[in-house]
């Protein structure tokens, strides 16, 4: 077993376990580490697939900005231990085995294109960074563009619905 | 080298796991937060796709998700806020009407 080989189990191990912790906890400050947890761990698999920009964004937006607005609204509205209902035993048997057949799905889906989807080398000679920053600013830059302005509405959005009283 | 239908299937996993807590939770809160994991878990395969085709297109898209997202817990905490002001509770089970 080679080196990447484990590092790849440890991060994988380290992701399902968060994710199984953010099911699990009641407390929704909990499953908020435990998706901090999952982020860092998807992070380090971006940087053993050699994209060392996404790994970064994916730290600093996401495990950055993104948890601290969830972990600041949590503190803010001072959100307990979340109340049973009757109606959640009846997701939980509902959701399951619907759950367990897309994941049937998608392992089919996955198992029957493994033949087609083999293991590239890794990036050749050009900056897998500086080739992302040509391709983002040269073929996608009305998309890029697009985004601020989406970036725009969404800080509109949230000024109105949060504002207390108004205008 | 680490095959890529390895990332697939934790991809897919992870993705299971988010449509498993976005369905068996209570709290708003956690809601929204499966619905990133599910994003997370998607972003990961867009990325593996991207490595096993050696083209950089898929950090692209990567890259436009996350600024979705982020947009997306802009205005989805907003609403959080102002259902937990209007109805004094995060439990999805309480807010089932459209007007108070």
């Amino acid at each position: 077993m080679n080196a990447p080989l484990v590092v790849f189990f440890v991060l994988a191990t380290m992701a399902i376990l968060g994710a199984i912790s953010l099911i699990v906890q009641r407390h929704p400050i909990h499953s908020a580490l435990s998706l901090i947890v999952v982020m860092i761990a998807l992070a380090g698999l971006y940087l053993l697939m050699g994209a060392e920009f996404v790994a970064a964004v994916q730290i600093i937006v996401y495990g950055g900005a993104i948890m601290v607005l969830f972990v600041f609204v949590i503190m803010l509205l001072n959100a307990g231990v979340e109340e049973r209902t009757n109606f959640s035993k009846m997701a939980g048997l509902a959701g399951l085995p619907l759950t367990i057949a897309l994941m049937g799905l998608l392992a089919a889906a996955v198992a029957r294109s493994t033949d087609r989807v083999q293991a590239a080398s890794t990036t050749g000679a050009v900056a897998p960074t500086k080739a992302l920053a040509g391709l983002l600013f040269q073929d996608f830059v009305y998309p890029f563009e697009l985004t601020s302005f989406l970036i725009l509405v969404a800080i509109l959005g949230a000024i109105v619905l949060a504002q207390r009283e108004k205008i | 080298m680490i095959p890529t239908h390895y990332y697939l299937i934790l991809s897919a996993i992870l993705f299971g796991l988010g449509v498993v807590a976005f369905v068996s939770r209570r709290n708003i809160i956690t809601i929204f937060m499966s619905i990133e994991l599910m994003l997370n878990a998607v972003n990961l395969a867009f990325v593996a796709f991207s490595q096993a085709w050696n083209r950089l297109d898929g950090q692209v898209f990567v890259l436009f998700v996350i600024v979705v997202a982020a947009a997306e817990a802009a205005v989805g905490l907003g609403i959080i806020i102002l259902i937990a002001r209007n109805r004094q509770s995060l439990n999805v089970e309480r807010v089932d009407l459209l007007k108070l």
